[in-house]
């Protein structure tokens, strides 16, 4: 591209035979084409692929939404949005909400915090670190399925691992699949142990690329450790946090191995004290209602869901790292020091040009990193 | 001259690549759904796929021997690993308008109904040929009510029996498995015998006698010919449906307040751990549930089978093949199918996978009449199931809504004997409820 295009002038200039006017007008205007359409063309398989897999379904399922829809019957009539209405009036939708949202709570939360804290840990300079690293990422490996079969023997009511273990203490068993909050417990604790490696992982990423002379300076600041990570890598890495925060929000929303998994019948228990919206999707539309219309209202209110969460996810998240964990006090002081340096620094510098001696002095330890802060 | 064509080539170059480009990601997306388009192999000869689930027991050589008959088919069989995937995969490519479909599909029984319902889904496979070769009511089963037939059964699931020898010897209670089927009631055992020789066993010192609630509903249930809706398919109101109610009551009577249950759901953790910790002393057995109970029971030698069943016969599950519409070799398809459920090749499956035969011929069959399962104490389990198998007299009717309303007595149970959460009367009051919100009456 960039060799092309400054050839095309040159062809004007050439001042080229009648007969191949026509021809080099096209080849201008190929060229044209070039520079205008070629880059459109070479980012549009993304958005083909998106268009066909994202953007198609999602216009589809919203068509299927107004209509009655058997699973095997297929299209019936139009409804309007009386689909919507169903599930809206439906207590079981709204359970399923509700549980959506604790169990999503109860795994996001921790996890982003649990993360967080484990890569700051893989960040130090530890013996073995890549063994370390792939030892965090272990449990995204295994399949979530497998993840809810072994944690479905641990949280067993009778004869599981913890009620046993729980008792040689002498604490009651806990009904894990009967009480609702202790159901939620024990998926979100599945949740986490699949995805809290994957996503400390990624704040270790982001870590590493945080510049090392910050902390260099930090230290020379006098910060201990845990003002380090508030004050440096917490607002450094705030482009991930929110990245982890609206994917682990979507993936949040959207649990279903795990509780389709976690008793026989896989549907959420008798009361439906654990059904997550998604698996509630799943139940209406391959279940044995087998309706789709509604189905498909129920992935639309869950879109929407989702989305709005993800706005206001991105909203606080965005105005947590921007004012960033070091409040206003210290902000000040923190400016005054800035103050004082530079002037300082100034003081330095007249009595440089005073004296005249070469600015070749170790004065860029306490200078460089206060340029720094003031970004 | 030179350099602005050069130029003009490099450019169309790259036009034609970025068309390609376009064009590779579109047929690599279409190209995803003409899998099943190699049914046709040159030469005339065709491919029949058979989709199964679990273990049908047809291997590649009972497959192959059809091939030995027709020399222009070949069969390929797919295994799906359970019955809940395949039946995923079914419904969704049925919806999807057959495309992907085999040109055989097994199913189970449970899906019938909801199957029934669009019976042009599937070619009809009714042959007077085959009249007699099956049980009655397993071709009633898959028999629409215009005389449509839509699939060819396979396996049935006779029920009888299964209990621990050593834990009724412990109680004090017969355990030689004649004594036992006579202590249960005999030839025309009782649930009400059942819940008795419970209550002695509890007595006696026992612990529960048998492992869920939900399953003993689920085999009263059965036994009744219009549980849930009229034979015309309108669902019953569950408000007034005092049959199912007091049935209801029974069960959650002597399962919680007199202790019979173990409180287990069946295919839970806790279930599987209770067949190691001597969790329950019955259960209902179908033909094909010893393969279970001795997965379970690794070290528990005493388990038996009764040749008895309270309150008449019981099938319990089951499965058929059938021929989906859509497929092109439908004929042929429906050929191998009959051949497939054949006496003797049932037999024979009988003999790889242990699922018991619809067939009367094969019932009668040597292989089938002599089998026995050292696992069970040397049972002879062949006899058993066959004497289980001429005791039902017929199959309950189930429409549409029979799974959708059984489902939330089975939640009700659950509530009850599972998750005590609930009294007997205000759970069955939310069945009652979530009836009324499924919106049928």
């Amino acid at each position: 591209m960039s060799v092309l295009t400054p050839t095309q002038p040159n062809q004007g200039l050439d001042g080229p035979p009648r007969p191949t006017a026509r021809r080099v007008g096209f080849s201008q205007r190929l060229g044209r084409w070039d520079v205008k359409l070629s880059p459109y063309l070479y980012i549009s398989p993304f958005f083909i692929l998106f268009a066909v897999t994202g953007l198609f379904p999602l216009a589809y399922t919203a068509f299927v939404s107004v209509h009655e829809w058997n699973l095997l019957g297929g299209q019936g009539e139009f409804v309007g949005f009386q689909n919507f209405v169903d599930v809206l009036a439906q207590p079981t939708f709204w359970k399923s909400l509700r549980n959506t949202f604790s169990i999503f709570v109860l795994s996001s939360v921790p996890q982003v915090i649990c993360a967080i804290i484990i890569a700051a840990l893989l960040d130090q300079n530890l013996r073995a670190a890549t063994f370390w690293r792939m030892g965090v990422l272990l449990p995204y490996v295994v399949a979530p399925i497998a993840v809810s079969l072994i944690f479905g023997r641990l949280f067993a009511d009778q004869y599981g691992l913890i009620n046993g273990l729980l008792g040689v203490i002498g604490v009651d068993p806990i009904r894990w699949h009967a009480d609702a909050f202790a159901s939620h417990v024990a998926i979100a604790s599945m949740v986490n142990f699949r995805w809290t490696g994957y996503n400390a992982l990624i704040f270790l990423a982001a870590m590493q690329a945080v510049p090392r002379e910050l902390y260099e300076a930090a230290i020379i600041d006098g910060a201990g450790r845990f003002r380090q990570f508030f004050s440096v890598t917490v607002p450094q890495i705030r482009a991930t946090i929110i990245f982890v925060i609206i994917t682990s929000t979507i993936g949040g929303l959207q649990i279903f191995d795990e509780v389709r998994a976690f008793d026989a019948q896989g549907l959420g228990g008798a009361d439906r004290q654990w059904m997550t919206t998604v698996l509630y999707l799943y139940d209406v539309a391959w279940g044995n209602q087998k309706n789709f219309g509604r189905a498909a209202a129920i992935a639309w209110i869950l879109f929407i869901v989702i989305l709005l969460i993800g706005l206001v996810n991105f909203a606080i998240t965005r105005s947590i790292s921007t004012s960033g964990p070091s409040k206003k006090a210290p902000r000040a002081v923190q400016r005054a020091r800035r103050k004082a340096a530079a002037a300082a620094v100034r003081a330095q510098n007249a009595s440089r040009q005073r004296t005249g001696t070469p600015p070749r002095r170790p004065s860029a330890p306490t200078g460089a990193p206060n340029e720094r802060k003031k970004r | 001259m030179l350099s602005s064509t050069r130029s003009t080539r490099s450019r169309t170059t790259v036009a034609v690549a970025g068309l390609a480009t376009l064009a590779l990601t579109l047929t690599a997306c279409s190209s995803g759904s003409g899998g099943s388009d190699d049914d046709t192999a040159a030469g005339g000869k065709i491919t029949l796929t058979v989709a199964t689930f679990n273990d049908f027991g047809y291997t590649q050589e009972l497959l192959d021997a059809y091939t030995a008959e027709h020399p222009d088919v070949e069969v390929k069989q797919t295994k799906a690993a359970k019955a809940e995937d395949a039946r995923t995969n079914m419904t969704t490519k049925l919806a999807a308008g057959g495309e992907g479909l085999a040109d055989i599909e097994a199913i189970e029984v449970d899906w019938l109904p909801e199957l029934m319902e669009y019976p042009d889904l599937f070619t009809d496979l009714a042959d007077p040929a085959l009249d007699g070769r099956w049980v009655d009511w397993k071709v009633q089963q898959a028999t629409t009510t215009d005389g449509k037939v839509i699939g060819y059964g396979t396996d049935i699931g006779p029920s009888a029996i299964c209990y621990r020898g050593d834990l009724f010897e412990a109680a004090g209670l017969p355990s030689d498995p004649a004594a036992v089927a006579e202590l249960l009631g005999g030839a025309d055992a009782t649930w009400d015998d059942y819940f008795a020789a419970g209550t002695a066993f509890k007595a006696a010192g026992g612990g529960a006698w048998y492992d869920s609630a939900m399953s003993i509903y689920q085999g009263m249930v059965n036994q009744i010919d219009n549980a849930y809706e009229e034979s015309d398919g309108t669902p019953k109101d569950l408000s007034t449906n005092t049959e199912i109610q007091d049935i209801y009551t029974t069960v959650v009577e002597q399962s919680t307040t007199n202790g019979l249950s173990a409180g287990l759901e069946q295919w839970s953790p806790d279930w599987d751990a209770a067949f190691q910790n001597n969790g329950f002393a019955t259960m209902i057995c179908p033909a094909w549930m010893t393969g279970p109970v001795e997965e379970r029971s690794g070290g528990v030698t005493g388990w038996n089978v009764a040749d008895v069943f309270p309150g008449g016969g019981l099938n319990w599950g089951g499965s058929f093949l059938t021929v989906p519409a859509s497929g092109k070799n439908a004929e042929a398809a429906k050929e191998l199918a009959a051949w497939l459920t054949d006496p003797a090749q049932q037999t024979t499956a009988f003999e790889n996978a242990g699922t018991f035969p619809s067939q009367i011929e094969a019932q009668e069959s040597e292989a089938v009449q002599t089998f026995t399962n050292d696992f069970f104490n040397a049972a002879p389990v062949g006899s058993i199931f066959v004497n289980r198998a001429l005791a039902i007299d017929g199959a309950p009717f189930k429409g549409a809504n029979y799974f959708s309303i059984h489902q939330t007595v089975q939640d009700a149970i659950k509530r009850v004997d599972v998750e005590k959460t609930d009294e007997a009367k205000a759970s069955w009051d939310k069945a009652v409820q979530a009836f009324k919100d499924l919106g049928l009456s």
